[in-house]
């Protein structure tokens, strides 16, 4: 019994064919896997498949007969339920009015709070969630949130679900959690599709793993009559074989490129976001900084940037800096790769040569004295294009025309030129597909034998351990575990970030 | 060619609804469209009418340039009427007062002006900086601030005078101290020389944004102030700066008039550029050509307004046209805007198939 099945599903948008003929059979009770590059069409599916935009062409079929969704209202009535990426659920609500929010039960025109709490400790036990229904959602980790999610679509009666990329924000033992949670739904009779680009993910959780690339299915592959290998795969993803972030030899020199001592930042409720933070990063040293996001890592990045306050002090290529302002912290020779890239990094409403001069404004060859030479600048993004491979019709169009992996190896390309001493880089290869995630490796690895300093913050700790010299891992401000990147594991890592040891090595 | 095309079709567009829309209102009234606008025209065909125009569109380019400034960093500066009036009396004052030789006075009156103009709307921007108050509030309460001080150096017991007209203002300012005008063939009156300045401002707007660094940083808060912080900019210095340039152009506002036809400044003296000039600045897309392009249809509006009365049809008709060009460029702008994303858009998709 097929419980998702798609045929011949085209989309266009102006200029771009999204999806072309899309064919997809989800069997019922399965979890199936979708797997793709970024930009590969994924999305454009999902929202179809949800009845957030309608197909061009083609047809979608659930449980055996044909249907057509205006809206995702019209997906949720024939039990197709989407989790998203992004929680969306009001953190001083509790689960069980989390969960009602939108669909609550009402008794002589109140909510009947009991009702929907015994349906959720109901749905909670027989597919294994252990969500308490009481507790505040504000208290709750991510895994745990990300299960109320679960938990809020099935209560409204979803028996397909999308997960768009669960594992995201999960570090790996909230991963095998989330797992387990998915297979109680399967052994229930639950359809899961799961969208991912973690192909080792994919193969521990998938039954069947469906491959897009460029806008179409290219292959189906079946885990339970063959073997499939994460090569194969990304080899049917992007036609070439799998990068791995790994770099070769130490290129670790004695000259300290930057020096941190008891770095300190307060915030304006009087927490400390970061405590004495002390660290040194050499030329042809990649520092990595492993951590769960919103532990201090974004606070240290903006302290030593100078775009927050903060007691302590740095030292950049031996000279005091602290008292420095962003722009002359730049001029020492920073280059910075922030973690939001349009919020920092781009002028989303201005040509793409405009934004080569951003972070570089006093800096050959976009200024000379007070004036501006935009000719040179112009003559140096169409390199900076060709280089970086960014994908673009000319230099004249807008930043937010791009996609956010061309967006992002323009960023690198801009903050590589000039000769950068210091990278700052926070999450490089977020979101950019496994073609210019490859290439923004190459880039660091070959000025880390230049001998560039690099301090790099990544959720990915795979990317974390393959291209640093030496790991910090950061908890709620402060540092608690060094660990060694010849020999940690991503598992070792992951309980660290969490406080669950109190070393990982 | 194409982007030549892109950035005229948003106004002529606007336009040509407000035409159509004025017209509409025009058969309400029971008048002739078409036979209206030729008189219109052919009334601001004239010598005198095209000297007007030119005038009051100079002094309205001041005035939009000023808030055409704040606009560039997201800063709305409504205090334009308070900033020319307080510099423009100031320097009347001195100008009565003190006979400086010459064009020196000339340019010692100008440079006053700018002064009192930028420190009124620094003000302004103290406020904003050290204490985080909105600049909207503050320059409009800036503006009664400086009606209130005003009125008070007028006073015939402090620096006022009456003047011929019996009317309490400024010495008048001696005849050298004036700045010249240029005739138009068979004018009866000349055409303000500040003219010239108005255009000079307009090129050093245009370097000062997109040829210098400064410039860079100030479009840069204002299209993103996350980003301009993390690329090195100084927020809190680019707003006190561009509130200051803001003011200082401001305050050449009342010049064209005061030191180009009325020679005093009297407390009967217009008050409300500031506002005219906020929607020129919408009108010209805060582009110098655009605000000028925009200077002059107002003006247009305003001289050819007059004829309207003689046909019996209500002056104030031109009033709502103006209100529709602003809201029509407004909305055809950012339709254009988000057509002229779509389509590179989409452009870059295929440049990646």
């Amino acid at each position: 019994m097929l419980a998702v099945e798609l045929q011949g599903i085209w989309k266009r948008f102006p200029g771009v064919i999204a999806n072309s003929n899309i064919n997809l059979k989800v069997e019922q009770g399965s979890v199936h896997a979708i797997v793709g590059e970024n930009g590969a069409g994924k999305s454009t599916l999902m929202k179809i498949l949800y009845g957030m935009q309608r197909a061009d062409e083609g047809t979608i079929s659930v449980n055996g007969k044909i249907v057509e969704f205006d809206s995702p209202s019209d997906s949720i009535e024939v039990g197709i339920g989407m989790v998203h990426q992004h929680f969306m659920l009001a953190d001083n609500f509790t689960v069980l009015e989390n969960v009602v929010l939108g669909s609550e039960p009402t008794k002589a025109g109140s909510i009947d709070f009991a009702a929907a709490k015994s349906r959720i400790s109901e749905i909670s036990d027989s597919y294994g969630l252990e969500i308490d229904a009481d507790a505040l959602v504000g208290d709750l980790g991510v895994g745990d949130r990300q299960r109320v999610e679960i938990l809020k679509v099935l209560y409204r009666g979803a028996r397909i679900l999308i997960l768009d990329e669960p594992t995201a924000v999960l570090v790996p033992h909230e991963v095998d959690e989330l797992f387990e949670a998915l297979r109680g739904l399967k052994s229930e009779g639950i359809t899961v599709i799961f969208i991912s680009h973690k192909l080792d993910e994919v193969l521990q959780i998938a039954d069947e793993i469906t491959v897009i690339r460029r806008g179409t299915t290219v292959a189906t592959l079946n885990q339970k009559t063959q073997t499939v290998t994460a090569e194969q795969l990304a080899e049917l993803m992007v036609g070439s074989e799998l990068p791995t972030p790994e770099t070769r030899g130490s290129t670790v020199t004695d000259k300290v490129v930057l020096l941190v001592s008891d770095l300190t930042s307060i915030n304006s409720d009087g927490k400390a976001e970061i405590s004495d933070l002390s660290f040194k990063i050499h030329a042809g040293e990649i520092l990595g900084i492993a951590g769960v996001e919103g532990n201090g890592q974004s606070e240290l990045v903006e302290a030593i940037m100078g775009t927050r306050a903060a007691t302590g002090s740095i030292w950049i290529n031996d000279q005091d800096a602290s008292k420095l302002g962003t722009r002359k912290r730049r001029e020492l020779g920073v280059a910075y790769i922030p973690e939001d890239r349009s919020r920092l990094a781009l002028l989303l409403d201005a040509p793409l040569w405009e934004n080569r001069i951003l972070g570089h404004q006093t800096q050959a060859p976009n200024a000379k004295g007070i004036r501006l030479t935009p000719k040179l600048t112009k003559i140096d993004t169409k390199r900076i294009i060709q280089e970086f491979d960014v994908r673009t019709p000319g230099i004249d169009v807008l930043a937010s025309a791009l996609s956010g992996g061309n967006q992002q190896k323009f960023i690198v390309g801009r903050e590589m030129s000039g000769n950068p001493i210091l990278l700052i880089a926070s999450h490089p290869t977020r979101g950019v597909d496994v073609g210019a995630q490859a290439a923004i490796w190459d880039e660091l690895r070959a000025a880390r034998e230049k001998g560039l300093a690099v301090l790099l913050i990544s959720a990915d700790l795979d990317e974390l351990i393959g291209m640093s010299d030496s790991i910090k891992v950061i908890l709620r401000g402060k540092f608690v575990a060094d660990a060694d990147p010849a020999t940690v594991t991503p598992q070792q890592l992951g309980n660290a970030m969490t406080g669950a040891l109190k070393a990982a090595n | 060619m194409f982007k030549r095309i892109d950035t005229l079709i948003a106004p002529l567009v606007a336009v040509a609804f407000s035409v159509l829309f004025g017209s509409i209102i025009l058969l309400v009234f029971g008048a002739n469209p078409i036979e209206t606008f030729i008189r219109m025209i052919e009334y601001a065909s004239t010598p005198r009418s095209m000297t007007l125009i030119l005038n009051s569109a100079t002094t309205y380019y001041f005035s939009a340039v000023a808030v055409a400034i704040g606009f560039k960093m997201n800063l709305f500066n409504i205090g334009v009427n308070g900033q020319y009036r307080l510099a423009t009396a100031v320097a009347a004052l001195v100008a009565g007062y003190i006979t400086f030789p010459g064009y020196l006075g000339i340019v010692v009156i100008i440079a006053i002006s700018m002064l009192v103009g930028a420190a009124w709307a620094g003000i302004a921007a103290w406020l904003k900086v050290a204490r985080g108050v909105s600049e909207v509030i503050s320059t409009i309460m800036l503006n009664f601030i400086a009606i209130g001080l005003i009125a008070y150096l007028m006073a015939p017991t402090v620096l006022g005078v009456k003047t011929a007209e019996n009317v309490i203002g400024t010495p008048i300012i001696p005849a050298g101290n004036r700045f010249p005008g240029v005739s138009l063939p068979t004018a009866p009156i000349p055409v303000y020389g500040m003219i010239f300045l108005a255009v000079a401002l307009g090129f050093g707007y245009w370097y000062l944004l997109n040829r210098t660094r400064f410039g860079f940083d100030l479009r840069a808060v204002g299209m993103s102030p996350t980003a301009a912080v993390a690329s090195g900019v100084n927020v809190k210095r680019m707003t006190v700066y561009a509130m200051l340039l803001s003011g200082a152009v401001a305050g050449l506002v009342g010049l064209p008039l005061l030191l180009g036809a009325q020679y005093t400044f009297t407390v009967n003296f217009p008050g409300n550029y500031g506002f005219t000039g906020i929607a020129i600045a919408l009108l010209g897309r805060n582009h110098p050509v655009g605000i000028a392009f925009g200077a002059l249809l107002w003006a247009f509006l305003d001289v050819s307004a007059q004829i309207l009365d003689l046909t019996g049809v209500p002056r104030e008709i031109i009033v709502i046209m103006q209100g529709v060009i602003v809201l029509s460029v407004v909305i055809a702008y950012e339709v254009t805007r988000r057509v002229k994303v779509r389509r590179q858009q989409a452009a870059v998709g295929s440049a990646g198939q």
